[in-house]
């Protein structure tokens, strides 16, 4: 990567292990993505994935080794404006009910901004709009269906414009047509230059916009470059649905892996 | 009840007071409960009550061993402390989501109520002391008590209010906000402080027992009907006056006790509005609950035509 000599990584981790409960869940994980990197994080159920990019923004604490983001060490000085995150699922639901224009509001508020900018609500109208839910703004996500709270999801994290996308499994559980849109923002996000980490079961749709793989492996990465191709050959049906490239990306070089997918 | 009786009992200072507290704490108590029943905390009030107690107890030992007059001048600074230094303790304990926690916990709130039954009757305290702790005695709110409450209530307002996304958004999903940088422990402990305070100044008007009442109940109200979070804040808040209020009035006239009368009269309200629902509620807007999309599947008897990508002649007939 020309730009990893120019500028910090976007993303660094260096030998990260994580413990949960007394686990080793990670172990000796090392990471770096540049700027403008699309990065897919594959692997089987329970080989770490959510961990390692929760590990990455700070959720939950590593047991050793350092993570750095934009050239920050994770805190209070990390660039959080910089940063948007889209978790695996929603929290179970909570007492008070909560609408999609104020859970995607609150995604303006990071590190010590904890109070609303000028033009919140407008920027959050914008945001649910761009996530085809402007019609649904005042629903409480509680009502909504498992796909539509994945895009308010998306859109609390887009609200702030970040340079740094983390995806977990975006399009589980999704119909098709709306996998096809958010594999639209993700080709336009990086287009505009903004760095995507992407956690996925299988490339799918998402294949042609994959610059690089990382599998992880029972807590470690066992293959890190070009994406490898998917075990059995259904992902390639996706492909004509959404997008013109006839072809998944070349055949990866390097050691020849093959990615477990889930069920 | 007539103009002049309305006029008498509005022109009694004691009233006058007792009306006061009841509105800054029906206002501000669900506030704070908006944000723990949020949190899955619901009964942590009822659990800083308990703990509050000791606090009230210790304040009154240290006055009748100052010789202080009156000699529960230090029973709400004593609560206050008491309070605080507890719900910090209930916030580290579920951070660390022990189930050894819930134990102690339990320990905690027993040894705090027991301990101040027994503290206040060491300090020299009668059993209606205690009675009007435990159940509140909001007629005798005193002009201090009412300042006490002012300031708490102003801080409780304040943190909760202007702070109200950044609250929201740890409440909602802790992950996330970690994720985002935010402060997550400070923001935690700031719910935990106010819902102390809060327990503090309520202590007045309902009693420790039945703090978490007045926090929580009025928030249940709301969230019948309430669609969003700001407005459930805003309608428990206004549900949490309005039945403060009434209820001490009725006090003013009927020999009932006012902490357990505003409760009774909250969860009464609640029953009423919860069978009214179906009733009341604002119909949903009329939209398709499934909404016009293109299908993952091909169903047999669909009409292929429409969902390929062969462009229809528009000039053929019979389209
Ligand atoms: N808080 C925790 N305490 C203990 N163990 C945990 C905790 N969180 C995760 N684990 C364990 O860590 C392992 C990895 O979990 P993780 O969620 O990272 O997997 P994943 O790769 O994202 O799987 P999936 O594809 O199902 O989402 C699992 O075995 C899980 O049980
Ligand atoms: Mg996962």
């Amino acid at each position: 990567m020309p730009h990893a000599t120019v500028e910090a990584p976007v993303v660094r981790a260096d030998g990260v292990g994580v413990a949960l409960g007394g686990q080793h869940i990670l172990t000796g994980v090392d990471l770096s993505v540049a700027s403008g990197e699309v990065l897919a994080l594959l692997g089987a159920n329970g080989s770490g994935k959510s961990t390692l990019v929760r590990a990455l923004l700070g959720v939950v604490p590593t047991s050793t080794g350092t993570v750095q983001l934009f050239g920050a060490p994770l805190g209070p000085s990390a660039p959080w404006s910089r940063i948007g995150y889209v978790p695996q699922r929603l929290p179970a639901a909570a007492g008070v009910p909560s609408t999609a224009l104020e859970v995607v509001t609150s995604g303006l508020l990071h590190g010590r901004t904890l109070r609303l900018p000028h033009g919140a609500r407008r920027r959050a109208l914008d945001a649910l709009a761009e996530v085809d839910l402007a019609d649904r703004v005042h629903q409480r996500v509680q009502d909504m269906s498992g796909g539509q709270q994945q895009r308010v999801l998306i859109a609390r994290a887009l609200v702030r414009r970040p340079d740094l996308l983390v995806l977990d499994e975006p399009t589980s559980g999704i119909d098709i047509p709306t996998q096809a849109t958010f594999v639209d923002t993700v080709a336009r996000l990086r287009e505009s230059g903004t760095t995507i980490v992407v956690i996925l079961h299988e490339l799918g749709p998402f294949a042609p916009l994959i610059d690089r793989a990382v599998v992880l492996r029972h807590g470690r990465v066992v293959h890190d470059g070009a994406p490898p191709r998917p075990r059995g050959d259904h992902a390639d049906s996706f492909h004509d649905h959404t997008h013109a490239h006839p072809d998944p990306e070349p055949p990866p070089t390097g050691p020849t892996l093959s990615v477990e997918v889930g069920p | 009840m007539t103009w002049d009786q309305v006029v008498e009992m509005l022109t009694s200072p004691l009233m006058q007071r007792a009306l006061l507290a009841a509105v800054l704490v029906g206002a501000a108590a669900p506030v704070v409960g908006t944000f723990l029943v949020q949190r899955r905390m619901a009964l942590m009030g009822d659990g800083i009550g308990h703990v509050a107690l000791t606090g009230v107890a210790l304040g009154w030992l240290v006055g009748s061993w100052a010789n202080l007059v009156p000699q529960d001048a230090l029973a709400v600074p004593g609560a206050v402390v008491a309070a605080v230094v507890g719900s910090i303790v209930i916030e580290l304990v579920r951070e660390r989501g022990r189930t050894s926690g819930d134990l102690a916990l339990a320990l905690m709130f027993y040894g705090g109520i027991a301990g101040g039954v027994l503290l206040i009757k060491v300090a020299g305290g009668s059993n209606a002391n205690l009675i009007s702790y435990l159940f509140g005695s909001i007629s005798t709110v005193s002009t201090t008590d009412l300042w006490w409450t002012a300031g708490l209530a102003a801080v409780v307002l304040g943190v909760g209010l202007g702070l109200r996304t950044a609250l929201f958004a740890v409440s909602h999903d802790e992950e996330f906000a970690r994720a985002s940088g935010l402060p997550v422990r400070m923001l935690s402990m700031l719910v935990a402080t106010i819902a102390a305070l809060t327990v503090t100044i309520a202590m007045r008007v309902v009693g420790l027992l039945l703090v978490s009442a007045l926090m929580i109940v009025p928030v249940a109200i709301a969230q019948l009907y309430a669609r969003s979070f700001g407005r459930t804040m805003a309608a428990a808040s206004v549900t949490g006056v309005a039945v403060s209020v009434v209820g001490l009035v009725l006090t003013y006239y009927q020999d009932i006790p006012p902490g357990a009368t505003i409760v009774v009269l909250a969860v009464l309200v609640y029953g009423v509005a919860a069978a009214l629902r179906p009733v009341l509620r604002r119909p949903q807007p009329v939209r398709d609950p499934h909404p016009d999309m293109v299908d993952d599947v091909l169903l047999a008897d669909d009409d292929v035509d429409e969902v390929c990508v062969e462009t229809p002649d528009p000039a053929a007939p019979g389209r």
